[in-house]
């Protein structure tokens, strides 16, 4: 208690002070969330095995354009990360993600690496940033 | 003297500690090249949208994806769309069901209609739940282990620390049934 006050009598240590606050202030607006964005699917079943990167499914940016019921319901999207027996093959027969990247609701298959756009060893699963990695580890 | 500089000090580190509060939207994403998931040398990362540059407009959360996606729906901020086939079936429920097995917690609202603005009944019955009240056995260490609501609510829809957000309805406000309720809530 008494050091506080004599922190508080002097100059010096009312610019500590002030130092200390900028500091505070100034981390704050430098904060960063801890990583991937709520809600990122990462599919690698078969992807790097087959010389292709991992691909990253963003659920934000599908969700301003789709409900939950077209993927979840209509199309069959089972919710389940990794529950889904997705291959190219299947997306060319116009299943799961060839849908819609078919060129006429969303831009087509060729643009492998839009899909296909993530780092090397990363294991399937649903990621956040906000201390959600999916059931069981909320 | 001696005073006036430490009362400027004072106010000084008194506006810097306000500061913050006064900002406005303190919201942030990480851009995809620094999010852990992206390769940031992949030929997508010019391409694809940072979070920050579609999410910053909408209504904002302290949670999840930042955004309070029911108000972004409501307020019509996003107008996603329903379904793909024009048959396909869309319904919206709008029935508010109470649960009271909540121990010292404040009871539970279940709110039908957000769910069905965003999702099918079949999403939910019979795989999750039953359609029937108290029939399906909940329990909130079922949820945490990613059950029941725990399905979606630490997933993709807002997670399962914001206890209040389910666990909203205080005793002593509510002296109904438990279970379906007919009326709607007043304001609503
Ligand atoms: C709309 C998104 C999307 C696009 C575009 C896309 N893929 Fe895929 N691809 C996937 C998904 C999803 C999987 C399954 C991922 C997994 O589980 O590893 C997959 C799997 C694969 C696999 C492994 C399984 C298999 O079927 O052989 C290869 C190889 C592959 N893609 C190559 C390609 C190539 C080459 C292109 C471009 C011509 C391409 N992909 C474009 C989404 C896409
Ligand atoms: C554009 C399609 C699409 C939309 C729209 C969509 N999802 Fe998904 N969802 C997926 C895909 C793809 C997966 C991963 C499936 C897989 O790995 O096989 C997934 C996985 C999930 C999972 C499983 C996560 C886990 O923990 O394993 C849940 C829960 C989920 N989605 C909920 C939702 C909810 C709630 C909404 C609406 C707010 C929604 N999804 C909207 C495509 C979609
Ligand atoms: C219900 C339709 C639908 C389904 C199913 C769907 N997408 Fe998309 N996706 C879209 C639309 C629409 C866009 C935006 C296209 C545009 O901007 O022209 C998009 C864009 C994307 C983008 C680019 C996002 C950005 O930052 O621009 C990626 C990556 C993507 N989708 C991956 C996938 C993968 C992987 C799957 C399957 C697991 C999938 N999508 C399934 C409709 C869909
Ligand atoms: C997604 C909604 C949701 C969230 C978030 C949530 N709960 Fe629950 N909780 C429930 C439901 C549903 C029940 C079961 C009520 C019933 O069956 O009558 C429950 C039951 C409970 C119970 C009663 C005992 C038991 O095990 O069932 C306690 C205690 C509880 N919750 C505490 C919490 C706490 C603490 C938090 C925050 C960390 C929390 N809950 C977050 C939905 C939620
Ligand atoms: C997000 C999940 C979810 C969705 C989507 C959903 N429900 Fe439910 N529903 C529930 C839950 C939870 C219960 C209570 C189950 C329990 O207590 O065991 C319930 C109970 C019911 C009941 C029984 C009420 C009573 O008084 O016994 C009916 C009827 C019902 N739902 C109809 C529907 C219809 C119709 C739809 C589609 C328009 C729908 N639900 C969509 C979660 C959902
Ligand atoms: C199938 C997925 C799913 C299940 C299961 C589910 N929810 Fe939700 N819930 C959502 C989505 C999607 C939203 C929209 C908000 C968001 O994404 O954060 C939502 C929103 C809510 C809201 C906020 C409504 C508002 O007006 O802001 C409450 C409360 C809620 N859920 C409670 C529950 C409870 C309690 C259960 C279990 C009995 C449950 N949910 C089960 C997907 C689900």
């Amino acid at each position: 208690m008494r050091k506080i006050r004599r922190l508080l009598e002097n100059k010096t240590g009312w610019w500590f002070l002030s130092v200390l606050a900028v500091g505070w202030v100034a981390g704050l607006f430098h904060a960063q969330p801890a990583g991937a964005e709520y809600a990122d699917v990462v599919l690698n079943r078969l992807s790097e095995a087959n010389g292709v990167r991992p691909v990253i499914y963003p659920h934000w940016f599908h969700r301003i354009r789709f409900r939950c019921k077209v993927c979840h319901s209509e199309l069959g999207f089972k919710m389940k990360a990794g529950g889904n027996d997705i291959n190219m093959l299947e997306l060319m027969d116009g299943k799961f993600c060839g849908s819609c990247h078919n060129n006429n609701i969303a831009w087509g298959l060729e643009n492998c690496h839009r899909c296909h756009s993530g780092l090397k060893g990363l294991e399937t699963g649903i990621r956040g940033g906000h201390k959600a990695g999916g059931p069981g580890v909320w | 003297m001696g005073l006036s500089w430490r009362r400027w000090m004072f106010f000084f580190c008194m506006f810097l500690l306000v500061f913050p509060a006064l900002a406005g939207d303190k919201r942030v994403w990480k851009p995809l090249d620094k999010d852990g998931l992206h390769d940031p040398q992949g030929p997508s990362i010019r391409e694809l949208q940072n979070p920050a540059d579609a999410l910053s407009i909408l209504p904002p959360d302290l949670i999840g994806n930042m955004v309070r996606w029911v108000g972004a729906l409501d307020q019509g901020f996003i107008q996603p769309r329903a379904n793909l086939q024009p048959g396909t079936k869309v319904t919206v429920l709008d029935m508010d069901l109470i649960f009271g097995k909540t121990g010292d917690q404040p009871y539970v609202r279940f709110p039908h209609k957000a769910h069905t603005e965003w999702l099918d009944c079949a999403n939910c019955h019979e795989g999750i739940f039953k359609t029937k009240f108290n029939a399906s056995g909940i329990t909130m260490a079922q949820i945490l282990e990613g059950r029941f609501c725990g399905v979606c609510h630490g997933a993709v829809a807002f997670p399962l620390t914001e206890c209040t957000r389910c666990h909203s309805v205080t005793p002593d406000s509510f002296k109904g049934a438990f279970g379906a309720q007919n009326q709607t809530p007043a304001g609503k």
